[in-house]
This record gives C-alpha cells, sequence and structure tokens, in this order.
C-alpha cells in the first residue's frame, strides 16, 4: 500500500505540474483551455529538435548526474521555452484576444482552442510523424527504497521541479506585485482596469508564465516516458480533472488535486485493473463535485 | 472515363453520403443539448458507444461453434434492425437520466465534466469488460438490415436509404418541436433560466428532457453506425471523434439550427475524408505517410475562422422559429 501511495505521488506531481499553467490561464481569461496538452507536446518536440542538434557537441553528451538524461537534455529546456511562450502569446493574440474582445461566450473560446490543439498536432504529425521519440537511448537507472519500494531516478527529479514550481509560482502570485495584479484581474476583470492594470499587458504575462510551465512539463514528461504526437492530449483529461478538483485559479489546489487524483488511481490498482485508473479519476471527481462543488480551495 | 471508375467514384460518394449522415444525426442530437437549451455535453462518445454496443449486442446471434472460442458476448438476442435502434435509444436515454439528475441542478459545467467522465468510463468499461462485449477485439458481423435483397456490392445504396430516412425524420420532428410551445421553453431556458423559472415553467424537468432526447438521439446514430461499419472496438469512440468533431461540425454549420446542423457535418466529414484523397496526389513521395496528418490542420484552421469571422456558423440561428 505504501508503495503504491508512493507512485501515487510520483503520478500526482506530474499531473499538478501539467495542470498549473492551465488553471492559471482558467482563472484569468475564463478560457479552458483544450490546447493545453498539445502545447505541452510542442514544448517536448521543441525540445527533441535541439536535443539533436546538440548531439554533435561532445561534452553535452555527458550524463548529468544519476540521471538517464544528459547536459544537452537541460540545455534544451531553454529553447523549448522560449519558443513555447512565444506560441502560447502569438495564439492569443490571433485567438483568444479577439474573441475575448467580441465578448464570446466561453464555450465559444473553448471550441476554438479545440481547433488551436488540432492545428498544432497536424504540425507535429507532418513535421515528426506519428512514430515515438526519445531524447537519450540507453537504460533508466532505479532507485531501491525502503519497503520495497522501487523508483526511476528521473522520477525523483520530475517530483522535486514539480513541487519547486508550485512553490516558485505560488510565491510569485502572492507575493510579487505583478502577481498581485494578475490575482486583481482573475478576481474582477472591470475593477482592475479601472485601478490603472494594463489588463492585455498581464495577460500576456499569464500567457507566458503558462508558456514556460507547458514547457517544463512537455520535457519533463518526454524524460519520463517518450514522444509521440497524442501525448499531450491523452494528458489532458487527468489534468481537467484536478484543476476542477482544485478549483478555479487555485495553484495550491492544481497540486492538491493533481496528488488526490494521482495517489487514488495507484491506489485503486489494488483492487481494480490498472486499466481503469482514468474512469476511478472521473468518478472521484464527480462525487467530490457534488459535495465541494467550487473545488478544494475554491472561493464561495 | 470507364465504368468501373465511374462505380468507385459513386460507392465512395455513397459511402460518404451515409457516414456524413450518420454524424448530422449526431451533430443534430448535440444542438438539442447545445443549441436549444445550452446544456454543455462533452460525453457525445459515450452515447454513441452506449447506442453501437446495445444496437449490435440486441441485433447479433449469440456466437456458436469455433465463433463462440473467439468472441465473447454477455447476450445475443438475435433480434430485427429496428428493435435494435429502439433500444439503442432507450439505453442511451436511461444512462442520461441519472446524469441529468445528478447534474442538471448545478452550475453548467458539471453537466461536461460529469459527461466527459462518463463518457471515458464507458469506453475503458467496454475495453476492460470482454464477457460483455468481446474487450478490445469489439464485435463483428453486426448483422445489416435487408442485406439479403441485393448482391453485397451495391448494399450501400440500401443503407444510405434507410439513413436518410432516419436522418429526415429527426430532422422533421426536431424541427416541429423547436417551433412548439414546448421548444419555445428550450430557448427561454438557454437565454435566462432565472426568467423562465419565474415565468412558472420547471426549469430542470424541461433540460432533463432535453438532455434525454439528445442522447437517444445519439443512441440511434450510435446504431446505425454499428450496422453500417458491421464491426465495432471500443478504439471508435474515443474523444476526438466520438466528441470533438461533433461539436466542430455544430459549430461550424451553425448553433441552433437543424439544418446549420446537417450542413456542418457534411462539410467536416467532406474535408475528413477528401483532403487525404487530394494530398496524396500532391506531396512528395517520401511524405506520404505524413499528408494523412494535415486534416488536422485544415479542420483546425476552419474552426478557428470561422470561429472568429462567423461567430454565428454558416448558418446562424433563425430569429423567429415561430408563426406567432
Amino acid at each position: 500500500m505504501l508503495e503504491l501511495i508512493v507512485y501515487g505521488v510520483v503520478l500526482g506531481s506530474i499531473i499538478a505540474l501539467g495542470s498549473i499553467g492551465l488553471t492559471l490561464i482558467w482563472g484569468i481569461t475564463d478560457l479552458f483551455n483544450c490546447a493545453h496538452g498539445d502545447q505541452i507536446t510542442v514544448g517536448a518536440y521543441i525540445a527533441l529538435l535541439f536535443v539533436s542538434l546538440f548531439s554533435r557537441i561532445g561534452f553535452l553528451q555527458a550524463k548529468v548526474g544519476p540521471f538517464s538524461f544528459n547536459w544537452g537534455v537541460l540545455l534544451a529546456f531553454i529553447p523549448a521555452i522560449i519558443i513555447s511562450v512565444g506560441l502560447a502569446i502569438f495564439i492569443e493574440h490571433w485567438v483568444y484576444k479577439p474573441l475575448r474582445n467580441t465578448g464570446a461566450h466561453f464555450i465559444t473560446s473553448f471550441i476554438a482552442s479545440v481547433g488551436v490543439a488540432w492545428v498544432l498536432r497536424g504540425l507535429i504529425y507532418m513535421i515528426w510523424g506519428a512514430e515515438f521519440h526519445f531524447y537519450t537511448s540507453g537504460l533508466r537507472p532505479m532507485i531501491f527504497l525502503p519497503q520495497g519500494i522501487k523508483l526511476r531516478v528521473d522520477e525523483i527529479f520530475i517530483v522535486i521541479v514539480a513541487w519547486a514550481a508550485v512553490a516558485a509560482v505560488y510565491l510569485f502570485m502572492s507575493k510579487a506585485k505583478m502577481g498581485k495584479a494578475l490575482r486583481a484581474l482573475a478576481d474582477n476583470p472591470e475593477l482592475a482596469r479601472i485601478s490603472g492594470i494594463n489588463t492585455q499587458r498581464m495577460i500576456d504575462w499569464a500567457w507566458g508564465l503558462a508558456g514556460t510551465l507547458i514547457a517544463i512539463a512537455g520535457v519533463l514528461y518526454g524524460i519520463e516516458t517518450q514522444l509521440r504526437p497524442e501525448m499531450g492530449w491523452i494528458f489532458l483529461l487527468p489534468l481537467f480533472a484536478a484543476i476542477i478538483l482544485g478549483g478555479k485559479g487555485s495553484i495550491t489546489g492544481a497540486l492538491a488535486g493533481g496528488l488526490i487524483l494521482g495517489i487514488a488511481q495507484q491506489v485503486s490498482t489494488a483492487w481494480l485493473s490498472p486499466t481503469y485508473k482514468p474512469a476511478v479519476a472521473f468518478i472521484i471527481m464527480i462525487l467530490f463535485l457534488l459535495f465541494r462543488p467550487k473545488g478544494i480551495f475554491g472561493k464561495g | 472515363m470507364n465504368t468501373a471508375a465511374i462505380a468507385g467514384i459513386l460507392n465512395f460518394l455513397v459511402s460518404f453520403a451515409i457516414m456524413a449522415s450518420i454524424y448530422a444525426i449526431f451533430t443534430m442530437g448535440l444542438n438539442v443539448h447545445w443549441g436549444y437549451t445550452g446544456l454543455l455535453n462533452f460525453g457525445i462518445a459515450g452515447f454513441f458507444a452506449l447506442g453501437a454496443y446495445t444496437s449490435a449486442l440486441v441485433t447479433s446471434p449469440m456466437p456458436t461453434g469455433m465463433m463462440a472460442n473467439y468472441v465473447k458476448q454477455a447476450f445475443g438476442l438475435n433480434l430485427p434492425f429496428l428493435v435494435g435502434v429502439a433500444a439503442a435509444a432507450l439505453i442511451s436515454g436511461l444512462i442520461a437520466l441519472p446524469v441529468g439528475l445528478l447534474t442538471l441542478r448545478l452550475n453548467e459545467g458539471y453537466l461536461a465534466i460529469a459527461t466527459l467522465g462518463i463518457a471515458e468510463s464507458i469506453r475503458i468499461f467496454f475495453n476492460n469488460e470482454s464477457w460483455l462485449a468481446n474487450g478490445p477485439q469489439g464485435l463483428i458481423g453486426i448483422p445489416q438490415p435487408l442485406c439479403t435483397l441485393v448482391p453485397p456490392g451495391y448494399y450501400n445504396y440500401i443503407y444510405l436509404v434507410i439513413v436518410l430516412i432516419f436522418l429526415a425524420a429527426i430532422y422533421v420532428a426536431l424541427e416541429r418541436g423547436i417551433r412548439s410551445p414546448w421548444g419555445r421553453v428550450l430557448r427561454a431556458i438557454r437565454e435566462d433560466e432565472v426568467m423562465s423559472g419565474a415565468n412558472g415553467k420547471n426549469v430542470f424537468f424541461f433540460k432533463l428532457q432535453s438532455l434525454i432526447l439528445g442522447a437517444m438521439i445519439m443512441g440511434i446514430a450510435g446504431a446505425l453506425y454499428a450496422h453500417f461499419s458491421a464491426a465495432i472496438q471500443p478504439g471508435v469512440f474515443e474523444p476526438l471523434f466520438g466528441t470533438f468533431i461533433i461539436w466542430a461540425m455544430l459549430t461550424l454549420g451553425g448553433t441552433g439550427n437543424n439544418k446549420g446542423a446537417i450542413l456542418g457535418a457534411f462539410i467536416v466529414w467532406a474535408l475528413w475524408s477528401w483532403s487525404t484523397f487530394f494530398i496524396l496526389k500532391i506531396v512528395p513521395a517520401g511524405f506520404q505517410t505524413r499528408a494523412p496528418f494535415i486534416r488536422y490542420i485544415l479542420i483546425g484552421l476552419l474552426l478557428v475562422v470561422v470561429v472568429l469571422k462567423r461567430p454565428k456558423g454558416i448558418i446562424g440561428e433563425e430569429r423567429h422559429v415561430s408563426k406567432f
């Protein structure tokens, strides 16, 4: 049981990392971004492009500490983040901003984001094909903990990065001036505007932050499993579940929601077939919502 | 052009028209939910699967002999096609009932989440429970109605007529429904729930009726799909195909308009099934395996452009649906 809980924490941290950017945008712009998963895929593939460019540089081929990936993968985070941020702001300016300005229903923006998701996935299929890709070949080292718990060393890295990202975004939102302005915008856009906050600039910053988190999640997800064009799309359903559990716009809620879903899914394998994991996640979410409709940390 | 080529093109067009008409029925079902009543159903794939599996199990015989070793199914009633379609509608409606009872009193987003979750759970259930409908391999040899009338090569013509009869009947029924006082209440609820309630309408009960009616239409479409393809597996009912493509069809064609729903289904399905055909002729040989994925880009771009430039869809909702 302890073993399953540990695996659940790992899975939950991965879900949480993927969902912070999603809940941030949901809170600030009311957009339930269906392209989030495919933006994660784009981040992962951009890093792949740079990993293969870096493969000519000898000293980057050394493995980082005990992990399975090399320094090239670590360095590829930077271009992946830059391009992911650029893409997020580009989409915001060409799709979501014009829609917001016409006062479109939130479902209209949601459907537009489905269209964006298809375009991104189509591009990835066209450029890289449908086959699986890996950042680095070779064995993935394991670590043996007491109680017979086996983890991949990479997974410890992922858990640490996920929690650090949650902490950093949480501190930014609660302490930094920009973070406070973003929260004001999420709370009441009209009031934020007449208080002198440049709302469009703030929304661009929110997309920048989301784009950064998206790229980090994409590369880590690529390290954890493998790269394929559907990776982000399949990942999207647990992310939706986590942010709905956590409450709209809540960073800590996304972490808590991710952990609850991750642990529940892994622990359920003690009684149910592992293929039922996604269904377990949804049934927990539906039951939870009947009793706490605003999410764990939701207001009201 | 020789006769073989013409026959090939005709065959292609007929099977295109069958699939597009089945999708048009789904889109009209979604139009009842979203277009008329403002209900967010993101679980179309679930009702699709329920309809298809119910009708398949009701109409096919229990496997015997060698087949019994390979195909496991909970029951096979060997009943006529129309009974299967009716059962598909009934089961879809019965599943929609508790979903509606639980979520329709809450904020609009809950129905979206609940239906999304239930659709995914239904797919996983059919995938895992091999005793029910043969698990991931799915069911094959689903009986086709009136298939003894003509040689198999011409069967699609008969099936097209059957599907068109269903399409026309559902269209006429929905058009009459939306122009009736009942339909006006649904539209009033969509526009302003509180006001409709203040006018003495039981908002919850009307929403429940709309949810069940739309789900039944989707169940019928699922059954029509099962008897056309004659083989179904859980993989068919993934959210991309079962749910979001139908949302794209309705948004493109025109939310709140049944003609728009049908038009949207035909346009999106034409793009989806024909684009490969043309693209394969223009791309270089080494690129052929990747070319079909350009469909995602085309449909995605079209969806974004329509949402931005024609937010009401190609044929928007009529302002006045009733003469009075």
